[in-house]
């Protein structure tokens, strides 16, 4: 057998290990890797979402480790200082001498620190490795006064990636580039200029056109000086103005290096001595140097090719970038800058909307050369993968803002187009593997092609590839049940199965899970199988039900008393505010318009809801996949505007609807005029008055994706608008996957808001008796959970800490004042940071 | 030479207020214990603290499977931790303390760590 060193262990190295191991079947290479840092290789790309886990087995690569193959010997922690050529043989920091049959550099670049004065000085830091964000973040979360401030020396992509990472941290970032523009390997001067003003918005101070002439301490900070007399006053430097190849092993062994460094080396990878390769950030293939992953990932298949037997010449890479800075999109690929001969350029510069859009085409307008997008880079992978085709469209058409490239669709791409440039995947390669390998999943084409496992950008572009082959995308509900949420509805609809073990042994595998319990816990509960804590069910419920109350983050729970439409009597309030005092809840009035009271133990709820519901409170459902609220305005009562008493009607829906169990919670508002003071259209079913009845809306909400609800009906007296969205209530229950809301359930549906309209307003199905039906039922079981709580002593037994010492509350729960009002004090500090 | 460590056994509660597939908290020794009844006599027993939320509430969370192997899912961020080896299945090299378990009699007893 013969002996492969690999000297550095980043990404590039990891996928010459896992291509040699794929391809050499013969047994013929034993691989040793010796690497410099601590940790095998890790996903240094994404490195800046370090910041929002600080887990460093968020950024690890997949079987880094070799666990498990003999073949692979992996020494971290323990650098290579020398190769003895002759002898065939490397040495590490360690003292230990490992002979090689070949020998591959992947020792990648080190970050170039000019040579300012202070360089050196404590807070000042470079940015590539999870040690490097490490200290980092110690010297940022030192104690200081005020908000502490930043400067990142270079504005070019990693100065960007940077600057966001000392923002996340909570500093104020100052970015100093000496170019006139941020980011000027991959935008143009348009593209900077909007580029500029973006991420000045966002607390971003940018110095272009300058350089850093000195940095000195004082006291505890650093005053860095500019060359255009800018003086910053900063807690921390960070250097991020460009890399270097880490060629010295080359260098020291005699080896030929590139004209502006690193490791020279012809097409197949080789250096000038046969027996030794380079590959990566390191290496310069026919004397040039690449500072991004694709092409090292090209050269590791290449020279993996040639130990196993095959011959492959290093393509020509993409270097294609897209980025996702603070919430700016910027993208540049092919010839962005217009260097070839002829090339014209068509751009849209708007002002107004924040984008700049550049396409570099061919004299005759015919075919795409490269381009820039900043602010919105939606159509980035479409134009990307074009880049040397004729064009679909004229390109002035394809910049429009509706309609543009992402209209041309993944359809018309040509077999050729790369899909994903990270890992070279064509669309040609994804098609097969979806059709003839029967990859049917994001997940499975990842594994089976690769493409999507690096930056991620072209997962969109999968998604949409499976769409356009036929695929149907699993709608499973979790590894237990293969059925969709819908499905399972239908089977315990018509099979009137009463327990969760029933269905699992009948339709499941397993034992259950978090998903699938409460799925199907919900499903039992609108379907009307009495108390959600009786019998079996109690076992099925996620937390907030099992407790009617909603966690907190110590562990407490929270009171939410429902207030119909936000009405409430000065009496009932005065309950709320004396229950409150005498069990030390903390008071807040919540964004549905009613009252949270924070702060409770398990051992409280009981004893806090006897008092509530005594003075004729009930369950708010605050807890559970149901109705929430019915806002309202305060409509023809009293407003000088209002049309129809929006009041009285929210308070009707929301004791109609009430404890209706549902795929994902349930809002709902009502405003008396269309002025819309409820904002009735950000909800789940909104209703606004008009001058001759109601209009419904349907499919809003706020949250991550907001979105406005739409007209489904107009004008119509109340009985039609109730009767309506009893309908639409059940329809939803009835057909929508696990945790969708109303909104996304309409826009998968085929046919959209139409089809929903035939289906309750139309009866194109013929279900709506059967819907109705449904309601009533509902309507006239409702009892209330929490009344049903107190009168049963089973239940209530549940309600204690510890259940060998009754009555003794969690001591690790405890609270502190702030603003006259206790709060939870943070006891263990989490292990896990999110 | 054998070093013999007694084990000592503190009685929580009946086994009958555990249903299957639940779990409920004790205190034993000053400690938050989350005892867990998988099903028949299956029983597990782990530190009541889950380490990714900071939170003593483990006990309250639901019990299943992942791939076969029984879990519990923590209520705050849904965490699973394997209940024979207190292994956190969303967070590699993340665990929690496993206690020994026992019915004697009916009643359910938790064994010093
Ligand atoms: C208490 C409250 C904040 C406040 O103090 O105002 C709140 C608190 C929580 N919200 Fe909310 N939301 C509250 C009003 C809202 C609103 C405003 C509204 O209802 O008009 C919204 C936007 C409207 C909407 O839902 O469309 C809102 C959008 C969310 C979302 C995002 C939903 C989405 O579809 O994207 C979540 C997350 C989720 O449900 O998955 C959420 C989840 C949560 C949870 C349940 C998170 C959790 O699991 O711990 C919070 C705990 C509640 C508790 O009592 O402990 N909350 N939340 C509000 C309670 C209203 C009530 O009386 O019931
Ligand atoms: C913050 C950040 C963001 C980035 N974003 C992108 C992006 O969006 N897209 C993109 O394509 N690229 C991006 N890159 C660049 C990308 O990470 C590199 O191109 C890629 O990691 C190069 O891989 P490599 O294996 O050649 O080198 P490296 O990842 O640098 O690995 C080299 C390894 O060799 C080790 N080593 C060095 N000398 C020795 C020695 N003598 N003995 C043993 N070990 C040694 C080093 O410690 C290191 O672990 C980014 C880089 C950073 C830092
Ligand atoms: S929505 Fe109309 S009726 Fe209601 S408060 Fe506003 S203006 Fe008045
Ligand atoms: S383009 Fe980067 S992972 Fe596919």
């Amino acid at each position: 057998m013969r002996t492969l060193v690999v000297a550095g262990h980043g990404m590039v190295a990891h996928r010459l290990v896992e291509a040699v191991r794929a391809a050499d079947t013969a047994g013929r290479w034993r691989i040793v890797v010796l690497a410099e840092e601590p940790r095998p290789a890790y996903d240094r790309v994404a490195l800046t979402s370090y910041v929002d886990t600080w887990d460093p087995a968020a950024l690890a690569l997949p079987g880094s480790d070799y666990a498990g193959d003999d073949a692979v010997e992996l020494r971290l922690g323990d650098a290579v200082t020398s190769v003895d050529r002759a002898a065939k043989t490397v040495t590490t920091a360690s003292g230990y001498t490992q002979s090689y049959d070949a020998l591959v550099l992947a020792t990648g670049s080190r970050p170039f620190v000019p040579p300012v004065p202070g360089r050196d000085l404590p807070g000042v830091f470079v940015y590539r490795t999870i040690e490097d964000l490490d200290a980092i973040r110690e010297a940022a979360s030192r104690p200081g006064r005020g908000r502490r401030s930043a400067m990142v020396i270079g504005g070019g992509l990693l100065g960007l990636e940077a600057a966001k990472a000392l923002r996340d941290m909570g500093l104020s970032p100052h970015v100093v580039e000496m170019a006139p523009r941020l980011m000027p390997l991959q935008v143009d001067e348009g593209g900077g200029a909007l580029l500029r003003r973006l991420i000045a918005q966002l607390d971003v101070t940018v110095h272009t056109g300058t350089s850093t002439d000195v940095i000195e301490a004082d006291g505890s900070r650093l005053l860095a000086r500019l060359g255009n007399g800018t003086e910053l006053d900063v807690d921390l430097v960070v250097f991020s103005a460009g890399v270097r190849p880490r060629d010295d092993l080359a260098r020291e062994s005699g080896l030929e290096v590139g004209g502006r460094g690193g490791v020279l080396v012809d097409s197949a990878c080789r250096t000038s001595d046969p027996a030794v390769y380079a590959i990566g950030e390191c290496a310069a293939v026919e004397d040039r140097v690449y500072g991004i992953v694709a092409p090292g990932y090209a050269m590791a298949e290449v020279v993996a090719a040639g130990l196993t037997g095959g011959s492959a010449t290093f393509p020509l890479p993409d270097t294609s970038t897209k980025l996702k800075l603070m919430g700016v999109d910027v993208a540049s690929f092919g010839d962005a800058h217009a260097a070839t001969e002829g090339a014209l350029e068509v751009a849209v510069n708007d002002a107004v909307t924040g984008t700049y859009k550049k396409l570099v085409v061919t004299d005759d307008g015919k075919t795409l050369l490269g381009g820039v997008l900043v602010g919105d880079a939606a159509e980035y992978n479409t134009l990307r993968a074009l880049v040397g085709r004729p064009l679909p469209a004229e390109p002035g058409a394809l910049l429009a803002p509706a309609g543009g490239a992402a209209s041309v669709g993944v359809e018309a791409l040509p077999d050729e187009a790369q899909i994903c440039s990270c890992n070279g995947v064509s669309k040609g390669a994804l098609t097969r593997a979806i059709t003839s390998d029967g990859c049917d999943s994001v997940g499975k084409l990842k594994a089976c092609t690769r493409a999507g496992t690096s930056c991620g950008s072209c997962v969109p572009m999968l998604t949409k590839l499976l769409n356009a082959c036929g695929v149907e995308q699993s709608k499973a509900l979790c590894e237990h049940f293969g059925q969709s949420r819908a499905e399972m509805f239908e089977i315990i609809r018509a099979t009137r199965m009463t327990t969760f073990s029933e269905v699992i042994t009948r339709y499941g595998t397993g034992t259950g899970c978090a998903v699938c319990k409460p799925a199907v816990a919900s499903i039992l509960a609108t379907l009307g199988n009495g108390h959600i804590l009786g019998g079996e069910q109690v076992t099925l419920q996620d937390t907030n039900d099992k407790f009617l109350a909603n966690i907190q983050r110590n562990g407490s729970y929270s009171v939410v008393p429902r207030i119909p439409g936000g009405e409430i009597t000065p009496e009932k309030l005065l309950v709320i505010a004396q229950v409150a005092v005498d069990f030390g809840l903390y008071t807040k009035i919540t964004g549905g318009q009613r009252i949270d009271l924070f702060g409770a133990t398990v051992d409280q709820l009981p004893e806090i809801w006897r008092r509530l519901v005594d003075a004729g409170f009930e369950s708010g459902h605050a807890y559970g996949k149901a109705l929430r609220t019915v806002k309202s305005c305060v409509g023809s009562t009293w407003c000088r505007y209002g049309v129809q008493d929006s009041v009285a009607l929210a308070i009707e829906l929301e004791l109609r609807y009430r404890g209706l169990r549902s795929p994902h919670k349930i809002k709902s508002g009502v405003s008396g005029c269309a002025r819309e003071c409820a904002e009735a259209r950000s909800k789940d079913f909104g209703v606004i008055a008009t001058e001759h009845g109601w209009n419904l809306y349907v499919g809003g909400n706020g949250g991550a994706t907001p979105r406005h609800a739409e007209l489904l009906l107009s004008d119509v007296d109340t009985e039609t608008l109730i009767r309506t969205i009893d309908r639409f209530l059940m329809f939803y229950v009835r057909t929508a996957d696990r945790l969708q809301r109303t909104a996304p359930w309409i826009e998968e549906m085929e046919g959209g808001l139409d089809h929903l309209r035939a289906v309750i307003v139309d009866d194109s199905l013929g279900i709506c008796e059967d819907l109705d039906a449904a309601m009533a039922k509902h309507v006239e079981g409702y009892t209330d959970e929490w009344r049903g709580v107190l009168e049963d002593p089973e239940k209530l037994a549940r309600f204690s800490s510890f259940v060998n010492a009754p009555g003794t509350p969690d001591p690790s729960i405890s609270f502190r004042e702030e603003r006259a009002q206790k709060v939870p004090v943070m006891l263990g500090v989490p292990e896990v940071r999110r | 030479m054998t070093v013999s460590i007694e084990r000592t056994w503190t009685a929580v509660c009946p086994a009958s207020a555990v249903p299957e597939f639940s779990g409920v908290a004790a205190l034993v020794d000053g400690e938050q214990v989350a005892v867990f009844h998988v099903d028949g006599d299956n029983w597990h027993a782990l530190s009541n603290w889950d380490p990714c939320s900071g939170a003593a509430v483990l006990s309250r969370g639901i019990v299943g499977d992942a791939g076969g192997v029984p879990v519990v899912a923590s209520p705050v961020y849904k965490d699973r931790f394997e209940l024979t080896t207190g292994r956190c299945l969303e967070h590699e090299g993340v665990s929690v303390a496993v206690y020994s378990v026992r019915v004697r009699s009916g009643v359910v007893e938790v064994g010093s760590p």
